[in-house]
């Protein structure tokens, strides 16, 4: 399998690519702590914060709509937040029947719905922003800039490089499956819900037996190249001006769409 | 691509940023323990170990069996995880896992990644373990039992814990979401313990060792017993009452502060989990709620007889 079938980032030279990956993880989470405190209904800042991410995508130099394409990827979530259109109090707007419910939208649930709606379609699309613009290699070493444990960095870098090889692992043991999974015409193949279940559950096992074994592999070879229990890289970041300034816009950019927030 | 999201991934924007904090803060002392647990018990050696095993569980998440009308089962991994890695090793792997997934993949927010490591990593791989460890020493069929039942109480308490922390931010209303979080999860938790009980079945047949006394599965402290059947009977117990008398529930957050606004409830749906002989009171359905744990876990050592007697 190729490695990009999974990952997002999109070579390109942009402003945006070449800052430090450390302000690119702050400025993304700060972006998305500010939706999050947002009140319900803060349109005017909802749409600077929305502005703030139509800059972002032309400094990416992928295009104004880039991140809008795979932005609704959360959308069924939205399910789960329905109810607050009719659990709010509020002047209703218009009810219905629905099964053996009566329910009845109000303007204070439909702003509470609206506001979690664009909350998360903007948080969505700077997350998507994020993986485009940094190297996944280089978003785990600026995690461990940011101080995350090193072992749970190098668990992850481990995950990414072999997550690729594992994936292969499994679409041929699912392929093995569907070639043994003959079915006559007119019948179905396979046998009830628990012996499927069963199957699935050897290939996983099997699939851990075989990824122990490599693991151990894994270890051997590092071993031989030289490893002594941390990884080593040949690329250190360094903040630079523009990154600075570029964070100390972004805060302040931030620090603004609050203040007219709550205005 | 195969890849299928998990139905608890909260994307960012559904919980409101007191209940984010919370769980960040939650999930970040467990992990620094189990961090600094890691560092002091594992060479180097456990470190690639661990490292695959993530992409491990990573893949296993795509292995899924067809159930029925185009939906399919499969498998969310926490108390595999636990149970064959070690519970602190399985938090970090189940961490990572989850990291992974909202940074590279979106699924899951970035904000809310403290509460889905919380529900999806943390709270999965200690009931996993904590029930597994409590019988590592008795019989096969016995710990393959325990396995299914912890894989699919571990299930429902991620739910659970997704269930209330959608209803603490305000998005979602509790007399809703649990019984249809809890509902849609009961029958995915089948599909888990399944898997997990044929899991480990192949694993003690073919690498008996990697299970044995010796392994780091079997390193655990006892003290993991307390603490998985201490979250399982707050599931037990927070789930039925939740469901049945979702006022006292929220009286109490009201009290505690957690509830900003007052929610009231224009409309009931009244979740039959109730013993009738005890009327409509919390001791009868809590009982209901272990009466069902009871006869979940005895279908599950059915069914995982007959996988046996197949296999």
């Amino acid at each position: 399998m190729h490695f990009d079938a999974f990952d997002r980032y999109h070579d390109s030279e942009s402003f945006l690519h070449r800052l430090d990956p450390r302000v690119k993880v702050v400025a993304a989470v700060v972006f998305i702590l500010s939706n999050a405190l947002l009140q319900d209904g803060a349109w005017i800042a909802f749409g600077l914060s929305w502005l703030f991410l139509l800059l972002a995508n032309q400094l990416s130099n992928l295009g104004l709509g880039f991140t809008f394409r795979r932005s609704l990827v959360a959308l069924p979530f939205a399910l789960i937040a329905l109810t607050v259109l009719f659990s709010i109090p509020g002047k209703p707007l218009s009810s219905f029947h629905f099964l053996v419910w009566d329910l009845t939208i109000t303007d204070a649930g439909l702003l509470r719905f609206v506001s979690i709606l664009i909350r998360s379609w903007l948080s969505v699309q700077m997350a998507i922003l994020l993986v485009a613009v940094a190297r996944f290699p280089d978003l785990i070493h600026a995690l461990e800039h940011l101080r995350v444990p090193g072992i749970l960095t190098t668990i992850i870098a481990f995950l990414y490089r072999y997550l690729f090889v594992l994936a292969d692992e499994v679409f041929r043991l699912m392929r093995a499956r569907e070639s043994r999974s003959a079915a006559a015409p007119g019948k179905r193949a396979g046998g009830s819900v628990a012996w499927r279940a069963g199957i699935a559950g050897h290939m996983a096992g099997q699939l851990f037996l075989r990824s122990y074994e490599r693991s151990d592999r894994v270890y051997n070879a590092m071993l031989a190249r030289g490893y002594a229990g941390h990884m080593e890289t040949i690329n250190p970041h360094e903040l630079r001006r523009r990154d600075y300034i570029t964070v100390a816009l972004v805060l302040l950019a931030i620090l603004f769409f609050q203040l007219v927030g709550r205005l | 691509m195969h890849y299928s999201p998990q139905p608890l991934h909260i994307p960012d924007g559904f919980l409101s940023f007191t209940v984010s904090v919370i769980c960040w803060v939650i999930s970040a002392i467990t992990i620094g323990m189990a961090v600094s647990r890691s560092n002091k018990s594992l060479g180097e050696r456990q470190i690639p170990l661990m490292g695959v095993m993530a992409a491990f569980i990573f893949a296993a998440q795509m292995i899924n069996f067809p159930v029925a009308g185009g939906t399919s089962g499969h498998l969310l991994g926490g108390a595999l995880a636990a149970i064959t890695l070690g519970p602190w090793a399985g938090m970090l792997v189940m961490t990572a896992v989850i990291a992974v997934q909202a940074l590279l993949l979106q699924d899951g927010g970035l904000l809310v990644m403290g509460a889905n490591i919380l529900n999806m990593g943390l709270i999965t791989a200690a009931i996993g373990y904590g029930l597994y460890r409590g019988v590592s020493t008795g019989s096969r069929s016995l710990k393959l039992a325990v396995a299914g039942i912890a894989a699919w109480l571990s299930v429902m308490a991620g739910a659970l814990f997704t269930s209330l922390q959608l209803w603490l931010s305000g998005t979602s209303q509790l007399q809703v979401v649990i019984p249809a979080m809890l509902g849609v999860h009961a029958l995915i938790g089948v599909g888990e313990a399944l898997i997990t009980v044929a899991a480990l079945m192949f694993i003690l047949q073919t690498r008996p060792d990697l299970l044995g006394e010796n392994s780091v599965s079997a390193q655990g402290s006892r003290g993991w017993m307390v603490a998985g059947v201490l979250i399982t009977l707050a599931v037990v117990l927070l789930s039925p009452l939740a469901s049945a008398d979702p006022d006292g529930l929220e009286r109490v957050a009201g009290d505690l502060g957690f509830l900003g606004k007052g929610v009231s409830a224009p409309y009931h749906i009244l979740p039959d989990y109730t013993l009738p002989f005890l009327g409509e009171t919390a001791l009868s359905t809590i009982l209901a709620g272990l009466i069902g744990v009871v006869v979940v876990g005895a279908i599950i050592v059915l069914l995982g007889q007959g996988l046996k007697a197949k296999s």
